[in-house]
């Protein structure tokens, strides 16, 4: 949130800068499989986000502390490429990544039946190729459906999606602009099938009836992303349904 | 599997999908008892077993289970045991006292070295998937000869097929010996020729196994039906 400067950030007649209706979403794309290298793979569009991610495991948990003799731990890597962005970004962990990835994974096993892999780690590297805004959100659903593709049991796939308030109007899915510019920001990790929030965070203000319409806002859209998740794939499997 | 000859369900589910299932059927591998339904917790096709609902998963991990037949690797060896990688999450041990020689204590690399295959079979597998393998047994012995190809673990059940008979198929086309192991490796002997072919069956078998008219894509590399 770059605070409440005065750029304007909806257009007379109701729309946004790019044309798009308050609670529509960017364009998004999936496919499942997309490295063979991999034992689960997705690649993710998301308006100008692309997102990789690769699952690998379950394998022994190394080092040996972070063993769970109960369940599997979830090591996440997110990590943005230096050319993602418009400035360069220097290689490597900063604070940001780590939060990122640290939240990313709480998300994940919250859905994953972790307790059929005792000790074990299973590892996630999401890379995010291109960057616009809600990296976060697009790093949890490439996540979600490379799992699926590895064949980890899951009771749910998570779909990342966020809302966010510009000029006092509670907005879907935010693009840069209005990320930098706008009020306020509500990422979100959620379940489809059952409703539930698997990750949430705020930034910003938001009244508690721009809270329950920036919840609404999500809940529609992780519906629609998780149609598009579900077709890449029953396509990765083959399918044709 | 009698789902093909019951016409039951097989359906792609993705994790979280909801199965419609008969009233009382009990939830199988890959499915999980949420509420009353049943939810699947992989991707793969539904199938029916008597009243049990499984998930075929499309793509897995091994697991080990007490009595697999796997191939494996040596990856460690110490004074009196080896460490056997079998694509399992854990590298699987072999003690001295489950192998087929006798060995001297601290004598271990003289009968398996860095790298030598083995075909064994677990014994033990606890809560916590420490896996314990064994070579006393007919057939295990250590791989010297052949060549040994990798599938996924679901494609296994499709190269072994019904009732054996692909792999069978498969034997009396490259007049090789031909041992599937559980955790996907198979281990062939024979001529070059014949390994060339049974290796070019197992290709199409991993790569388009899934699809129907397998049987006719097999014939192009094994020849005519018998």
């Amino acid at each position: 949130m770059g605070g409440y400067g005065d750029i304007k950030l909806l257009r007379d007649d109701g729309k946004r800068l790019d044309g798009r209706a308050v609670d529509e979403l960017r364009e998004v794309e999936v496919k499942a499989g997309v490295l063979p290298a991999a034992e689960g793979s997705a690649w993710v569009k998301h308006g100008l986000n692309v997102a990789v991610a690769a699952v690998y495991g379950p394998m022994e948990a190394h080092p040996r502390k972070i063993q769970r003799q109960d369940r599997a731990v979830i090591d996440v890597r997110y990590n943005m490429a230096p050319f993602s962005t418009s400035d360069r970004i220097r290689p490597g962990f900063n604070r940001r990544s780590r939060e990122i990835s640290k939240v990313t994974a709480e998300a994940l096993e919250s859905v994953v039946l972790v307790e059929r892999y005792p000790r074990s780690k299973i590892r996630v590297e999401i890379e995010i190729l291109a960057a616009e805004a809600g990296t976060r959100c697009v790093g949890i659903t490439a996540a979600s459906v490379a799992l699926a593709n590895a064949g980890i049991p899951m009771k749910d796939m998570i779909v990342g999606v966020a809302s966010g308030k510009i000029d006092d109007v509670v907005v879907l899915d935010l693009d840069k602009a209005e990320d930098n510019y706008g009020q306020a920001d509500l990422p979100m990790g959620i379940l489809p099938n059952t409703g539930e929030i698997a990750f949430l965070q705020m930034d910003g203000d938001l009244s508690t009836e721009e809270y329950e319409l920036a919840t609404e806002y999500n809940f529609k859209a992780a519906r629609e992303i998780h149609e598009l998740m579900k077709q890449a794939l029953l396509d990765s499997a083959g399918g044709d349904e | 599997m009698n789902s093909e000859d019951t016409g039951a369900e097989q359906r792609l589910v993705v994790p979280g999908d909801q199965i419609d299932a008969p009233p009382g059927s009990q939830p199988g591998s890959g499915v999980l008892l949420q509420g009353d339904g049943l939810v699947a917790t992989k991707l793969g096709r539904v199938r029916m077993n008597g009243d049990v609902v499984h998930v075929m998963p499309t793509n897995t991990a091994y697991m080990p289970r007490s009595g697999d037949l796997v191939i494996g690797y040596v990856e460690a060896v110490q004074n009196n045991l080896w460490f056997l990688d079998v694509r399992g999450p854990f590298n699987a041990l072999l003690p001295m006292s489950l192998a087929p020689w006798k060995v001297e204590f601290g004598a271990a690399r003289q009968h398996l070295d860095f790298g030598d295959a083995v075909l064994a079979r677990v014994m033990e597998v606890d809560e916590t998937h420490s896996v314990v393998t064994t070579m006393k047994g007919v057939g295990l012995r250590k791989i010297k000869q052949g060549c040994i190809e990798q599938v996924a673990p679901h494609v296994l059940s499709l190269v072994i097929g019904s009732k054996g008979r692909t792999l069978q198929r498969i034997k009396e086309s490259s007049d090789c010996r031909i041992v599937a192991a559980q955790n996907g490796r198979i281990l062939i002997d024979g001529t070059p020729e014949g390994i060339s072919i049974a290796r070019s069956a197992l290709r199409i078998i991993s790569e388009t196994g899934h699809a129907p008219g397998l049987h006719d894509r097999l014939s192009e590399v094994l020849g005519g039906d018998e």
